[in-house]
């Protein structure tokens, strides 16, 4: 495959090498003078200066014959004109913008960018996976199917504790796939599966079922 | 007409000034306060707020949703591109204006709908017919 990434910090600078070493012909676009000098000294000839917002600049990219384009510049502006223009002018058949506001990633879309990818958020959850208070994590958001995976830590005092999963009011099209009871290996859970205090439990859930599951599992 | 104005520079301040003078309902944005006492005119009888035309919560605030008109004339190419796509997008207003400095860019959000002018383009021709040439 060949794909273009622009901006070369560290996000951009990693992913280049992991695609590299996956045999993907890569191409990183950076527009400081200093830090694309860097690269090209690194890199060679996988790193170029220029702003990849720039109709020229993609030209001069072969970006039409790009099969996807990764914007993961600092700047959310910059990522989604990038992601614009590839796919418009270009016709990329995949554009893939970094976010950092959380709240750009409906509107990215919205205008057309393929997948965004919320740096801020990702790193939220890590943190907030920490704190003992948070007993949902998101684990996988699919987008093009309205699903998210979540990991659900029961707390004690839930009201669903010793009840059967067949008897709590799972909110529609929700599945618990996979329940890791505490100290045991982790079980795919039937009608039968009794709820214990500290299990941890994978669920498959639309988006806009998350608060409802989240009362019915965690709820007192 | 109620117009918003995204960015105090010299010319975001001067379309304000003007409007207001003739008695538009203007707000004008900009992320730098100092921008509203340098450029904006002492007689200004509109709103200036200091925040972001790419943060819906401030366009909110700027009462977008009554707005006839949003025009982008920040520093920056994207952020004016991506703040005219919030408001024409998200937001309906039913005329949105966006100053692209770079010619092929704004070729390409005319496009995708966006009324985008070129300045670049402007002086240029305007250069040219003054040298006569």
């Amino acid at each position: 495959m060949y794909i273009i990434v622009i901006g070369g910090g560290q996000l951009g600078y990693h992913l280049t090498r992991a695609l590299l070493a996956e045999s993907h012909e890569v191409l990183l676009i950076e527009n400081d003078a200093k830090t694309s000098q860097k690269l090209i000294d690194e890199l060679g000839s996988v790193a170029v200066r220029g702003d990849g917002c720039e109709a020229s600049v993609l030209a001069k990219a072969g970006t039409s014959r790009a099969d996807m384009l990764v914007a993961v510049t600092g700047d959310d502006a910059d990522n989604l004109v990038a992601c614009q223009v590839a796919k418009h002018k270009f016709a990329v058949p995949r554009t893939i913008a970094r976010v950092r506001n959380p709240r750009n990633e409906a509107l990215f879309r919205k205008l057309g960018v393929d997948v965004t990818v919320s740096s801020t958020n990702l790193i939220l959850e890590h943190i907030e996976h920490e704190m003992p208070s948070h007993p949902l994590m998101h684990l996988m958001v699919m987008h093009d199917r309205g699903l998210e995976i979540v990991e659900v830590t029961i707390p004690a005092g839930s009201a669903s504790i010793g009840r059967k999963i067949k008897d709590l009011a799972l909110p529609a099209e929700t599945m618990l796939s996979l329940i890791v009871h505490l100290g045991q290996k982790p079980v795919i859970p039937g009608p039968d599966t009794i709820i214990s205090a500290d299990d941890q439990v994978i669920a498959i859930a639309p988006a806009n079922a998350e608060e409802s599951l989240r009362s019915v599992l965690t709820g007192s | 007409m109620k117009i918003i104005i995204m960015g105090c520079g010299r010319v975001g301040a001067q379309l304000a000034n003007s409007l207001d003078a003739e008695g538009h309902d203007v707000t004008i944005l900009d992320t730098d306060a100092y921008s509203f006492d340098r450029f904006l005119s002492t007689e200004f009888r509109g709103t200036a707020l200091l925040g972001s035309g790419m943060d819906e919560e401030m366009l909110r605030k700027a009462e977008i949703e009554k707005a006839d008109a949003f025009i982008a004339v920040a520093h920056g190419d994207n952020r004016n591109v991506m703040a005219c796509q919030m408001a024409k997008h998200i937001f309906r207003v039913p005329k949105v204006i966006c100053r692209i400095y770079d010619p092929q860019r704004r070729d390409t959000y005319i496009l995708l709908g966006i009324d985008a002018v070129s300045p670049t383009t402007l002086v240029a021709q305007m250069l040219r017919e003054k040298l006569g040439a």
